[in-house]
């Protein structure tokens, strides 16, 4: 077809006076801009340090390899009073992390089931998963972390200690204490399975969809996946002759020693953000199945496709696609909101790293640059893993 | 929030030109008030009543320097500040001047940018334990829980503590004196740590305060005085002197109920400090009466010591250490002349 718009002459570039070129004015502004950005913070960068200097204040990293000289509360990794400021920005990041991760799943959990339950059409159901989220929605997220933590308080101390299970799992006022599995000779074997049962589910679920687009038949991959999955391991510990021991938590002096503990700052922390996150993923889940229009349901009806796989193949996918982007923030929050640890003293980046370290060694300015950096990679990398999970979400046009 | 201010006052402490810092006098003297960093809450040493007051023995150290440079106790703006807040915001130049029961360190003198300018209140860092454990002495302490405040000395002085004598603990961390006494009291921890003087005001507050006892060990030296900022000679000679003049002006029998009588006492050493002789207002860069206005508006060290954490308050806390030099303790002062 023949374009009915001449295209310009290349020769009327060479006529324009090169400020009027749009391509040349573009780069030209675009080069200004980056050079004025990057001196301005090249200024701010000099500045600071010259201003530190000229004060008095020591300037530099030097300190992460300095004995901190004090103790945390808990710690992921082995950690006491002789290590250094680097590892108690290593504690605290994983503290954090630890907050957010599981934070972030149980909230996504509680969102999914309460976004759903405010469309059942029982009326109970509907009512309850209403309440929640309209009460809790709207109570700041700082005085749902104090109100869990002053429950936590009202638990007796260790001596007076509730017995959930006789001398096994036990709850007081320093945290919920259980047994600890204590692994012994063998129980390596146990791992391998483990892994071996996850290799063969990926393969496993890749050859299902194969074998369905190619012949249509259906196989339960998921079920067997998880079969696998609970299966291999069990069989394998059994036959291996359960190497492994408890380690049982014991009244000793002040405190209960040995066995697994949850501190109840923990517990108070990663409850207020689970529930409080949660009411607005349910709203993000509830709009996103309303989006999906009801025509797509009847006519899935119409082919005889159950209610279950209506919802599961038709309704969900198609909800994906709205849930995703808003789901993406909510998760950053709860990371960031992560920080509000501090007001109840659980030790997280922001306590030890922005709190005692910054206090000890007195660097403000690389001990926030640093923190706020964490803060900066953690949110970009749940966007990327987000963005990357929308990409596959999305609708595949064929 | 807390946060927030640090990360603030990071930024300003990057922005500000040095050259801003240089003349805190002339930067008071013009705004006509002093502005003081002090505890957020911490009965006899820095406490504000529900009238807005603020009193404390930290506090009267901010209104003798007003008095001293502004020649009026009264013209004093308190920043209350927590542990963690306060460097930064001296840095930053928020404050003039800090007097929050701040530990004078090697680091903190040599590594902040920041010069302490004298003691006014020797103490140690000791423990509050719950009655009920009847633990008597703090070697029995091996395997506690520890309440305690973020960002003070005493984190590190506990640890040295049970490392050295071979203990182990867990250290719950809060932010604020006020959160550390409520964990204690829910028995989140055995045991409570902070400065002595501390802990009796802890105590005070509790809800039952014979539930819980101070251990007699005193593990560390806290002495504690008002910072200032490092390359403000002027000031920092200003805010030192003040104190000297509170302790000597007690050494000479200087009151604030008799100041104005000793100003023409035959002593040459009371005229000097009143000012009725010689140039020391002069020579610091404020007025001739400078001692003066601090002695009848503030009053002496041990007329501020007992007024504020002496034997007659609740803390009840005796002299000690705080007594002067000639009476078995530690305060002493550089002559003026």
């Amino acid at each position: 077809m023949a374009d009915p718009i001449q295209q310009p002459d290349v020769d009327s570039h060479s006529k324009t006076a090169i400020w009027n070129d749009p391509t040349f004015r573009s780069i030209t502004f675009q080069v200004l801009a980056v050079v004025v950005l990057g001196w301005f913070f090249y200024t701010i960068f000099s500045n600071t340090l010259h201003n530190m200097e000229s004060r008095g204040i020591t300037t530099g990293f030097a300190f992460l390899d300095n004995t901190s000289g004090f103790g945390i509360l808990m710690s992921l990794i082995e950690y006491d009073e002789t290590h250094t400021y680097g590892d108690t920005f290593i504690v605290g990041l994983l503290n954090t992390l630890l907050v957010s991760v599981v934070g972030i799943i149980t909230a996504t959990i509680i969102g999914f089931v309460m976004g759903v339950a405010r469309l059942s059409k029982n009326w109970l159901i509907a009512k309850i998963a209403t309440v929640y989220v309209e009460s809790l929605r709207n109570i700041p997220l700082l005085l749902q972390i104090f109100f869990w933590y002053a429950l936590m308080r009202t638990l007796p101390p260790p001596r007076g200690s509730i017995q959930l299970i006789q001398d096994a799992v036990l709850l007081n006022g320093r945290g919920l204490y259980m047994p600890a599995p204590v692994p012994a000779d063998g129980f390596g074997f146990v791992n391998i399975a483990l892994l071996v049962a996850v290799i063969a589910s990926i393969v496993l679920v890749k050859w299902t969809k194969k074998r369905q687009e190619a012949t249509g038949q259906l196989f339960p991959a998921y079920w067997t996946s998880l079969g696998m999955i609970v299966g291999l391991p069990l069989g394998v510990f059994l036959i291996a002759g359960m190497p492994m021991s408890l380690d049982y938590p014991v009244l000793k002096g002040f405190n209960f020693v040995g066995g697994m503990r949850i501190i109840p700052e923990f517990m108070a922390l990663w409850w207020a953000l689970s529930l409080y996150t949660a009411t607005f993923i349910a709203e993000i889940v509830r709009a996103g199945i309303l989006a999906v229009s009801h025509g797509q349901t009847e006519a899935a009806h119409a082919l005889g496709i159950p209610n279950g796989p209506t919802l599961r193949l038709v309704v969900i996918p198609q909800a994906m696609r709205v849930i995703i982007p808003p789901l993406t923030s909510q998760y950053l929050n709860l990371a960031k909101n992560s920080s509000l640890a501090t007001a109840i003293g659980y030790p997280d980046l922001v306590g030890v790293f922005m709190g005692t370290t910054l206090n000890q060694t007195g660097q403000a300015v690389e001990i926030v640059a640093m923190t706020m950096m964490v803060y900066l990679v953690m949110s970009l990398s749940i966007s990327a893993l987000m963005n990357w999970f929308n990409k596959r979400m999305a609708m595949v046009e064929r | 929030m807390k946060k927030s201010i640090t990360v603030f006052g990071a930024m300003a402490a990057t922005m500000i030109a040095t050259s801003a810092f240089a003349g805190t006098l002339e930067d008071v003297t013009a705004r006509g008030t002093l502005s003081c960093g002090v505890n957020t809450g911490l009965p006899g040493f820095s406490l504000q009543d529900d009238k807005g007051n603020w009193t404390g023995i930290d506090v009267d150290v901010c209104r003798a320097v007003a008095a001293a440079v502004l020649g009026d106790a009264t013209k004093v703006r308190f920043v209350p500040l927590t542990a963690k807040e306060r460097f930064t915001a001296l840095q930053s130049g928020e404050i003039d001047m800090l007097s929050r029961n701040t530990t004078w360190t090697h680091t903190r003198d040599t590594s902040l940018g920041l010069n302490f300018a004298g003691v006014n209140y020797y103490d140690g860092q000791g423990f509050l334990v719950q009655k009920a454990l009847g633990v008597k002495s703090a070697k029995e302490l091996d395997g506690a829980s520890v309440c305690i405040q973020a960002g003070t000395t005493t984190e590190l002085n506990l640890a040295d503590y049970f490392r050295l004598n071979g203990m182990k603990y867990s250290a719950v961390v809060y932010d604020t004196s006020d959160q550390t006494r409520e964990g204690f009291e829910a028995a989140r921890c055995d045991i409570l740590t902070s400065d002595q003087s501390q802990l009796y005001a802890i105590r005070s507050k509790m809800a039952d305060p014979t539930s819980a006892v101070v251990l007699p060990e005193v593990i560390s030296k806290e002495p504690l005085g008002p910072v200032v900022r490092q390359g403000d000679d002027a000031w920092f000679n200003i805010v030192k002197w003040t104190l000297y003049a509170q302790v000597n002006a007690e050494e000479m029998g200087v009151t604030s109920a008799n100041a104005m009588e000793m100003k023409t006492a035959a002593d040459p050493n009371v005229k000097r400090l009143l000012g009725t002789e010689g140039d020391a207002g002069a020579k610091l860069g404020i007025s001739a009466d400078w001692a003066y206005n601090v002695v009848s508006q503030v009053g002496n060290y041990g007329e501020m010591f007992e007024r504020n954490v002496g034997l007659k308050t609740p803390l009840a806390i005796a002299r000690g250490l705080n007594a002067l030099w000639n009476n078995g303790g530690l305060q002493y002062a550089p002559p003026i002349r």
